[in-house]
């Protein structure tokens, strides 16, 4: 393999990595404001207290990552879309101050100030992301010198927003199962009864976008007539995992059913990731301005070194950070130091 | 406003506010690895108690600082896409390594400090305090390990993209070749390539060496000197808190055993930013001159240079408003600063001769004339005034920073004499005791102003250019980015960064009013830790061993 794809594929996974955690908590987040009683919504906080910030560091060095391996990607994404990163930027500052300020004071127009603050930022920045996956697949107008030559408007369209209330309702389902995972009791009762919603939701979005993407888009029908079976088999492989979630929940496997759920993302960006490959960010309406990880990436020098640098820290990092996950294991139990 | 002062405006605003946060998490962070240690070493609650409250300060500063710093990951990518392009070979490769080795091991290790008391055993607890302040010493270095290849670029080389076909000839990046009937490659240039604003789209810096990289000439300096303004950022905000809490009479015991650590800490750390400053001072004056020159005030070239104190420095200006050079009037020791930058101090006749080049003959004639070939000398004096920092600025910027050394240093040595006096802690009896501890609640902005002032002295120092010599701030813009756009942004910032302050204020001050537990009983200790307790400590047993 290739160097420019093999950081295709660690990019990937420092992406997917944040997809699968920090998409729980921006899916708690997202289903803060349907419960309603103070104790209950500190729980939601405090079962992705210890870990939200950790989450959020994937996607800040995915960013480095990026930056690092495919500067020019890095460069026509974060100036091309402007304008969504900054909201983004600000949907996340939200939720993290949110977090930490919440629970600091009593009153009850300060908490549920802060409670709306972490919902929108949270649902926002879930948008958003989605939103800008949608582009990457729909692909947008880039000049000869891969500037992007749109607007805000060009990126809000139809497809990618639909791509982007895809992704809401997938981070949605995916807080509701690490919740689950997480609480106890009557507080427990009621989010197995949300999954009924959630879920069903999800799928039929999946559905939608799954089988619209093709028709809608040639050059992805191209794709899928080049490599069919890659395709569909992370396509089934994600509609099934999501399928074993509520079997898993209602035999009380409580840990298999969020298992199945982180599956069912890392299938989904193993989806997206082999349908643009090896395009980074497709160029409509003139696709030879296509960024590819050819034309996009680093020397091999700089892809060489990063990866050995890689090849030592990530695995270190996973490990320290499962072990976090296993301290923190089992049911939120509100204490002096909960948020 | 054009795209290019809103963005660095947004730019300066949005660092220098981070840069609030990561010196006191720095600084906080060693002083809670010393609590830490002590508690493990003596059993004495006291120093649990004051382990814990810091780290609750330490908790609420971390997530500011968080939040403010995922826009700095972006923000190259957003308002500086051309010099994203240009340096991302090399500049990359920093930040993703401060991603993998540093924020993950604070953010994850973090977890376990600030909710772990009762998961995890007391040496765990105290791994994940080392870990936490590894983490942040890790990222200051990998940050500025980048920074300081935009002041003194190293481990690189300059080359021209070109489209490669397979019989070898090389074409250029725009030549509309088949897909598939050519490699992209790195084409070195010549040694004496001046980059043309053309040249953007298709010549980039290429790593070399990265260890150079890493030990380029001013990182060693700046990371030394940094690390060091970051300690003193989190000592002094302990100094400032138990001040406050030996003024008013509450928290007494907690407050002098932390004033302990801290004034210590402090004084150390006082004595070796002077040597560090030194150097990295004689590291400017050999490596960005201009700067230099322009830090000191310094228009003509002489020997004998003296040192400036404090004065003020303002623009000469033609008849058309144009700069030609500068007027300054300062407080000045006679042929010091020739002497400083040689370093040799044990033959100050001799250091006194050294020549320190003024602004008049920089940048120097050569690289001007390389840059221009077909002007005249005259001409060429003409333009050298577009090359030169804002010098007012950086002037007094880099004066403050040392003058709030001098306090820095006043306060930490006072307050150890003062305690050896064993004058200290009885405020109630002196009106000097009070007014110094006034002083050093005060005190907390001293190191926050010099860290910030630094800075300023650095980047500003460092204009026109973003990579020193090389590429201009001007040229380094995102092509498509409009005004509008970063004025907004820039609005927004300031609206959010504003409330996040206040917010952040307020926050600190309910914690510091909540104060520490009094507990020196190990009753709150978590459970599991309680047996390792000392029993009944008392507030005279501070420092000493436990009995057997
Ligand atoms: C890794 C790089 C990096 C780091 C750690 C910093 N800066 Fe910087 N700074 C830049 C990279 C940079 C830059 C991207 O290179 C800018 C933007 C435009 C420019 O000329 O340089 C810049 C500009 C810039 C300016 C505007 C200079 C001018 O317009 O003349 C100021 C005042 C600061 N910075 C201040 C700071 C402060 C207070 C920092 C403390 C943390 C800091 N910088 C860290
Ligand atoms: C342009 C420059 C900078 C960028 C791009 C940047 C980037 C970041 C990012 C993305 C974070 C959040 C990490 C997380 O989510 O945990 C962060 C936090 C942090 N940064 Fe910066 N940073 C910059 C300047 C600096 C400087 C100059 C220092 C120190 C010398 C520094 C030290 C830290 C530390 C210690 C943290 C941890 C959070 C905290 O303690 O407040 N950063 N930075
Ligand atoms: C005698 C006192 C001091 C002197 C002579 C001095 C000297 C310098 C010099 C020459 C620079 C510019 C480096 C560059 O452009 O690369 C600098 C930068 C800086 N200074 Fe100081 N300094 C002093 C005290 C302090 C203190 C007390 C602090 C903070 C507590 C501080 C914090 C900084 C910071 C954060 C920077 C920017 C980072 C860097 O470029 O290294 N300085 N200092």
């Amino acid at each position: 393999m290739d160097l420019p794809t093999i950081w295709f594929i660690l990019v990937g996974v420092l992406f997917t990595g944040y997809v699968m955690l920090d998409g729980f908590d921006l899916g708690v987040g997202g289903l803060h404001l349907f419960v309603r009683k103070d104790e209950d919504r500190r729980i939601f906080l405090n079962a992705i207290g210890p870990v939200w910030d950790g989450n959020e560091v994937w996607l800040v060095t995915g960013g480095g990552a990026l930056f690092a391996a495919f500067p020019e990607v890095y460069a026509t994404v974060f100036s091309g879309f402007y304008d969504a990163f900054m909201l983004l930027l600000f949907g996340l500052i939200f939720r993290a101050v949110a977090i930490e300020f919440r629970s600091k004071q009593p009153g009850r127009l300060w908490r549920g100030g802060w409670d709306t603050a972490f919902a929108i930022g949270s649902l926002l920045s879930s948008l958003l992301i989605g939103v800008a996956m949608g582009n990457v697949i729909h692909g947008v107008p880039l000049n000869e010198n891969h500037e992007f030559m749109g607007t805000i408007l060009t990126l809000l369209n139809p497809y990618s927003l639909m791509v982007g209330v895809f992704t809401v309702s997938l981070f949605l389902m995916h807080g509701n199962i690490y919740l689950i995972l997480k609480t106890e009791g009557e507080l427990q009762q009621r989010l197995l009864r949300w999954v009924k919603v959630t879920i069903p939701i999800f799928l039929v979005l999946f559905a939608i976008v799954g089988f619209s993407t093709p028709a809608l888009l040639p050059h992805i029908g191209e794709a899928l007539a080049r490599k069919p079976i890659p395709l569909i088999l992370f396509f089934v492989l994600a509609i099934l995992l999501a399928l074993n979630i509520p079997r898993e929940v209602y035999r009380g496997k409580e840990f298999r059913a969020f298992l199945c759920s982180c599956g069912t993302m890392a299938s989904l960006m193993i989806l997206f990731g082999a349908t643009v490959y090896p395009n980074m960010v497709f160029s409509v309406p003139d696709p030879a301005n296509s960024l590819t990880i050819a034309n996009g990436s680093s020397t091999d020098k700089t892809l060489g070194f990063m990866f050995v640098v890689a090849l030592i820290g990530v695995p270190i990092v996973i490990a320290y950070m499962a072990s976090i996950y296993y301290i923190f294991r089992g049911k939120v139990k509100l204490d002096a130091e909960s948020y | 406003m054009d795209v290019e002062i809103l963005s660095r405006i947004q730019f300066a605003f949005t660092v220098g506010f981070h840069f609030l946060f990561p010196p006191l998490t720095i600084g906080l962070g060693l002083n809670l690895v010393i609590m830490s240690a002590l508690w493990l070493k003596t059993r004495n609650p006291l120093y649990h108690n004051m382990a814990r409250f810091w780290t609750r300060i330490f908790g609420v500063i971390f997530a500011v600082g968080v939040a403010t710093g995922i826009v700095m990951e972006f923000q190259f990518g957003t308002n500086w896409a051309t010099y994203s392009r240009f340096v991302g070979d090399v500049f990359g490769s920093p930040l993703a390594i401060e991603g993998i080795y540093a924020f993950f091991l604070e953010s994850g290790f973090l977890a376990i400090l600030l909710f772990g008391w009762n998961k995890v055993g007391p040496k765990l607890h105290f791994f994940s305090t080392c870990m936490v302040a590894l983490g942040s010493h890790f990222s200051a270095i990998w940050i500025l390990v980048a920074n300081s290849f935009m002041q003194t670029p190293a481990g690189y080389f300059l080359a021209k993209k070109v489209k490669v076909t397979e019989d070898g000839t090389q074409h250029p990046l725009s030549a509309n070749l088949a897909e598939g009937t050519y490699t992209v490659k790195e084409v070195p240039l010549p040694d004496d390539y001046v980059l043309q604003q053309a040249d953007l789209t298709s010549v980039r810096a290429v790593i070399d060496n990265f260890w150079e990289l890493v030990f380029s000439p001013s990182s060693m300096d700046r990371l030394i000197h940094t690390t060091l303004a970051c300690w003193l950022a989190g000592t002094f905000l302990v100094i400032s808190v138990s001040a406050y809490y030996l003024l008013r009479r509450k928290h007494v015991a907690f407050a002098k055993a932390s004033m302990k650590i801290a004034l210590i800490v402090a004084s150390i750390t006082a004595l070796l930013q002077l040597w560090s400053a030194d150097s990295t001072a004689r590291g400017v004056a050999e490596n960005q001159p201009t700067k230099f020159a322009a830090m000191e005030g310094l228009a003509d070239s002489t020997t004998d240079a003296p040192l400036g104190l404090g004065g003020i420095v303002t623009w000469e200006r033609d008849a058309e408003g144009n700069r030609v050079g500068i007027n300054e009037s300062a407080l000045k020791i006679p042929g010091l600063l020739s002497i400083l930058v040689s370093g040799d101090f044990l033959n100050p006749g001799k250091g006194a001769q050294t020549e320190v080049k003024g602004l008049n003959d920089l940048p120097s004639d050569a690289f001007l004339q390389r840059r221009y070939p077909d002007k005249t000398p005259a001409q060429i004096a003409d333009v050298r005034p577009e090359y030169w920092p804002n010098v007012p600025v950086v002037f007094q910027t880099y004066h403050i920073m040392i003058a709030c050394w001098g306090g820095i240093a006043l306060v930490a040595f006072l307050g150890l004499f003062l305690w050896w006096r064993g004058k200290l802690w009885q405020p109630e009896h002196s009106r000097f005791i009070r007014f110094f501890l006034w002083l050093c609640i005060l005190s907390i902005f001293l190191p926050q102003i010099a860290s910030q002032s630094g800075w300023f002295t650095a980047e500003m120092g460092r204009q026109p250019w973003v990579v020193y010599e090389i590429l201009k701030t001007s040229e380094a813009l995102s092509e498509v980015v409009r005004a509008n756009q970063v004025l907004t942004s820039l609005i927004l910032f300031g609206l959010i960064y504003f409330l996040l302050f206040l917010i952040f204020l307020y926050s600190l001050n309910s914690k510091i009013q909540h104060g520490p537990s009094e507990d020196l009983t190990g009753a709150e200790l978590p459970e599991k830790w309680r047996p390792l307790s000392m029993k009944g400590g008392r507030m005279e047993d501070v420092g000493k061993s436990p009995p057997q």
